[in-house]
This record gives structure tokens, sequence and C-alpha cells, in this order.
């Protein structure tokens, strides 16, 4: 567990070690804000007409989510893969250090900074909240934040766990995006039926956010992120053994 | 401390490491020695928890390094052949990291202590990426040493390093090899025969020779190669020092100078140096070389043994000529 957390601290310091976690993090707050001020400024126009009350689903919604998918491969590619390239594997391969522990640690280094990149966009809700009475819908609000904080859990884990698999960034990078782009845009035939269609209907991950979205929070959709969580660290931990057995 | 049983290591279709057996004691100072590609680093990666054989058994410090691998881990300090450091850390941060990896209590002080062992104290908040290559070969030698390991593996660990660390870092295993095992490979005889207490002599992942470094030169010490080299004209000079009685070879290096094996036993060297000048060359130096690791094992794999030996060690050597053979065989 201790081992967890020292691998977790350094990596999430690492992340501000150069220029890039600042400027993502200001592009997100620039985004962001930009696309909550367009929106306002429009619908504050139509508003001589009927009274509005901004809701915070202007934050939570595709432009978000946008922005975090295409953020994760960036900030999960080089997690595993630049300790192979390096050699440094045989350091932390050699300590005493159980493979899940690696592998948990790097997760938790990468999920911690997409935190810290969510909470960036925190000022947002702050703002709406302030100029509307009685405020903003609180519902919507925690469950699309904790929908986003499960959402990010998952996309992280697969993205570890597809870094473990590679030598080079590069090709993590790729290969994390397309997984994520599949999980975003997979539909299934509408003539499929069956097992198969139990389980293939259920891996759209935005299909399970769009709850959270609306500010219902269902066990289902929990699920769903938790066990897609283990599933890439899983692979992760697998892609480690894999490498010692080779 | 070290048990070695028939360890193989399949690397796809290559065999890197065939059926090895050894075994090293407490304070004992085992060196491997043995060509490019002899298996030397994969054994030691097995024994350090990197990677399980494919076959055969390994225990060290009394634990299995497969079935209990974050033990035996835990009881070994290991140098990579590579030195793997994250260059975007400081030297102290890097420690520190290592440590707290180890559950140190008082990392700090312990990393300060490690800092002052290999003479880096001075460098503790320079980045390693700043470090020059014998820096950073310390640096990982600091990393084995941190928690004071019952045992050290160390590979190649005087490599890349400048002759005063050299002495130093090979005092420091000695050191060390006084309260714990270590294991050590090296390309460097003579580095091998001032701090080991025993060496192995592996080629094609098997043993050839396994001996005590005096043992071992015992058995060549009945010969001696000379260099000798001249000023000006040296054609046919080859010709002469062979003509010497007792000279048994003598042949050009690619440097122009001349080396020359002479009879066991017998000191060549007047007769040479008078038939030399007699010879109207300009002789201006007659130096004794030693047998280099590649002479020895030139000698440990050769058909027909050119020197005599010991006939404990003549069937020795000719077992390790027949274990050569096969693997030849093999990898046809
Ligand atoms: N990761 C690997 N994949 C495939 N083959 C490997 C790998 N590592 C080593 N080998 C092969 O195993 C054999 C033994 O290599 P090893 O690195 O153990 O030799 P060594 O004795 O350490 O050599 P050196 O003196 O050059 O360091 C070599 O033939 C090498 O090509
Ligand atoms: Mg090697």
């Amino acid at each position: 567990m201790r081992n967890i957390w020292t691998i977790a601290r350094r990596e999430y310091k690492l992340y501000f070690n150069g220029p890039i976690a600042y400027a993502v993090a200001f592009l997100y707050f620039l985004i962001v804000g930009w696309f909550v001020y367009a929106e306002l400024r429009d619908a504050l126009e139509m508003a001589t007409f009927q009274p509005y009350t901004p809701s915070v689903q202007l934050v939570t919604g595709s432009i978000m989510v946008f922005l975090l998918i295409f953020t994760i491969p960036a900030i999960t590619m080089r997690l595993v893969a630049e300790e192979s390239r390096t050699g440094t594997m045989e350091l932390l391969l050699t300590a005493p250090v159980r493979d899940w522990e690696l592998i948990i640690g790097k997760w938790l280094s990468g999920f911690l900074f997409m935190l810290t990149l969510l909470a960036v966009t925190l000022i947002y809700p702050f703002i709406l909240n302030r100029i509307s009475s009685p405020g903003i819908d609180q519902g919507p609000m925690i469950s699309g934040y904790l929908g986003l904080m499960l959402m990010l859990s998952s996309l992280v884990a697969v993205g570890v766990g597809i870094s473990a698999l590679f030598n080079n960034q590069i090709a993590a990078f790729f290969v994390t995006l397309a997984v994520v782009l599949f999980l975003w845009f997979f539909r299934l035939p509408t003539s499929t039926t069956g097992v198969v269609k139990d389980i293939a209907a259920n891996i759209n991950f935005i299909d399970h956010y769009v709850t959270f979205y609306r500010g219902v929070i269902d066990i289902k959709d929990i699920a769903y992120y938790l066990s897609m969580t283990a599933l890439g660290l899983f692979l992760g931990v697998v892609a480690v053994e894999v490498r010692r057995w080779r | 401390m070290i048990r070695v049983e028939a360890l193989t290591k399949d690397y796809g279709a290559r065999r890197a490491v065939d059926s090895l057996t050894f075994h090293a004691e407490p304070r004992e100072i085992l060196g491997f020695l043995g060509p490019n590609g002899a298996g030397k680093t994969t054994t030691m990666r097995i024994l350090a928890g990197y990677m399980p054989p494919s076959s055969g058994k390994a225990q060290v410090a009394g634990f299995d390094v497969v079935e209990q691998s974050l033990e035996v881990r835990r009881r070994v300090g290991y140098l990579p052949e590579t030195v793997p450091l994250y260059t975007d850390m400081t030297v102290f941060d890097y420690l520190k990291y290592m440590g707290d990896l180890r559950h140190l209590p008082n990392v700090e002080d312990r990393v300060d202590d490690v800092l002052e062992i290999v003479n880096l104290g001075d460098r503790a908040n320079g980045y390693i990426a700043n470090l020059s290559k014998g820096m950073r070969q310390r640096v990982g030698l600091a990393q084995a040493l941190l928690h004071q390991p019952e045992v050290l593996i160390l590979d190649e660990p005087t490599i890349g390093l400048d002759p005063a660390q050299i002495i130093e870092v090979r005092n420091l295993i000695r050191e060390i090899g006084k309260e714990r095992t270590v294991l050590l490979s090296t390309h460097i005889l003579s580095e091998a025969q001032q701090i080991c207490d025993r060496v192995l002599i592996i080629n094609k992942g098997r043993i050839v020779a396994e001996d005590t470094p005096s043992r071992l030169q015992s058995r060549l010490a009945g010969s001696q190669k000379v260099s000798l080299r001249v000023a000006g004209e040296s054609d046919g000079l080859d010709a002469v020092v062979a003509g010497v009685s007792g000279v048994l070879r003598a042949g050009f290096n690619s440097d122009g100078s001349l080396e020359f094996e002479a009879q066991p036993g017998q000191d060549v060297r007047p007769d040479v140096a008078r038939a030399v000048i007699h010879g109207g060359y300009n002789l201006l130096e007659l130096r004794p070389v030693g047998f280099s690791l590649e002479d020895i094992f030139m000698e440990l794999t050769r058909e027909e043994p050119a020197l005599p030996q010991t006939t404990e060690d003549a069937s020795e050597g000719e077992a390790a000529e027949e274990e050569v053979d096969q693997s030849d065989d093999e990898a046809k």
C-alpha cells in the first residue's frame, strides 16, 4: 500500500516538472470558460422574454467529456512505457514492489492529475452559482462531477494498461486513443441479440455517463466504471508479468 | 547464500543460460567472468528477481527466486548492467525514492551515508541527467547499497570509472565482502584476481571453470607471455625470436609489437634480448604481459591443451571442453 503511494507521488510530481501540465490546465480553464461564456451570452440575449437559470450541465456536458477523452492518452502514455524504454523498469521489478502495486501507483498518479485538471473547472459552477438566484441545481452538479471522476478512473486505467504493453510512448498514445474512441462510438447493429447484445450494449462509456449528466446516480453505471478500471489495471499487471516471463 | 541448481534460461530459441549450477557462501565474493553474451547478465537478473528462469532452481538468502521473489528482492542489492536511473530526478531524490520503496527508516540519513560512501556528497542536489557516466555508475552502486543488503549482485560494477574510482570501488566491494555475499561480473581478469575469493568462468551459458583466482592463474603460471618492441626495422624479427630455444610461439600484434610465449618454467628473456640485438634490431622494450581473460578462455576451450597442467586441472579442463563442444552442437 505504501509503495503505491510512493510511486504515485513521484509520478504526480513529475507532471508538474515541465510546462505541459500548466499548459493543459490553462487550456481547460480557457476552453471550458469560453464555452460557458458563449452559452451564457446567447441565453441571456433570449432571457429578455423568459427568466433564465443557468445549469451546471454547461460545464459537465460534451465539451468537458471531449477534452478529457483527448487528454487521457497523452497523460497515460508515458506512465509505464517510459520505464520500459529507459530500463528503469529493471529497478522497479527488482525492488520489493508487487507488480500490482506498481500498476496501481501509476494509475493513481494519472488519476490524481486528471482530478486536478477537473478541479480547475470547478470555478465555473461556482461562478454560475453566484450569478443566478437561487443558484444552480446541486443534483446534476454532484452527480455530473461524480460521473466525470468515475469516467476518468476507468479511462486512466485503460491508458495505464495499454502503456504497459509498449516500450514506445507514441504507440501507447495512439492505441489508447483508438480504444477510447472505440468505447465512445461503439454501437451495436440493431439486429444483434442474445448474450453478445447484453454485454456489448453496455460497452459504450458515454451512455453510462449520460445518466450522471442528467442528475441520476445509478449503481449500474458506477459498477460499469469500476469494472472498466479493474479491467484496465488487470491488463497492466498481466503485461508486466508477461514482460518478466518473456 | 546463493544456491543455483541447473538454472536454464531460453530467450525464444536461444539458450542464454544452460543448466548452471553453483553456490556462494556468506562473506564470499564470487566473480563471474565470461565473454560477451556468455549469460552473466541473464543469470544475475534471475537472481535479482527480475525474471524467472525457464527451468532450474535458484535460492538467494534462503528464499526461492520464483516462489518468494519479494523476500529475495528485499535482501538483494542489485546494480544492473545498464545502470537505469531517473534522469529527471536529483541524485538525492532518486535515492530517497528507492529507499522509500524499501521502507527504510530514516531514509534521508541513509541516503547521505551512501552518497558519502560513493563520493558523491557534493552532487546530491544535482540532476542525474547532468552527471558523467562514472558518476551515474556510482549512483547505481549507492542504490544497491542503500538497504545494507545481505547479498549484493553487481553487474560490471567498475565499468566506466576512472582509475582512482576503480580502486575505491574495489576496496569498497572487498570491505562489503567481509560481511556479506557479493556476486559480481567483470571482463577484467586482474579485477577478479584482486577482489574475488572465487571465480566462475562461463561461456555460452555454461561454467567452463570454477576456482580461486590464484589456482586459475597457476594453471597458466608455468608459461610466460612477453611483449617485445623495437625501434625502426622489424622485418624478420618474429623468425629471430621464434628461433630462440624455449620460445613457443611468436607473432606480431596489430600495434607493431611482437608477442611471444615461453616454455613453462624458463625465463628466456635474456636469450631473446641477445638474439634481437645480435640480429641488428634496436631493442626498446621487453615486457612480460599477463594472461588475459581471453587467453584463459582460449586455454579452456582449446581442442588440445597446449600448456601442461596439473593432473587435477587437466581433467577439469577437458570436462570444460566437452561442455563447450556440446553447446556448439546445440547451437547448430
Ligand atoms: N532480452 C533478451 N532477449 C533475447 N535475447 C537476449 C536478451 N537478453 C540477452 N539475450 C541473449 O542472451 C545471451 C546472454 O546474454 P547476457 O546479456 O546474459 O550476456 P552477458 O554475459 O551479460 O554479456 P556481456 O558481457 O556482453 O554483458 C546473449 O546471446 C543475448 O543475445
Ligand atoms: Mg552483461
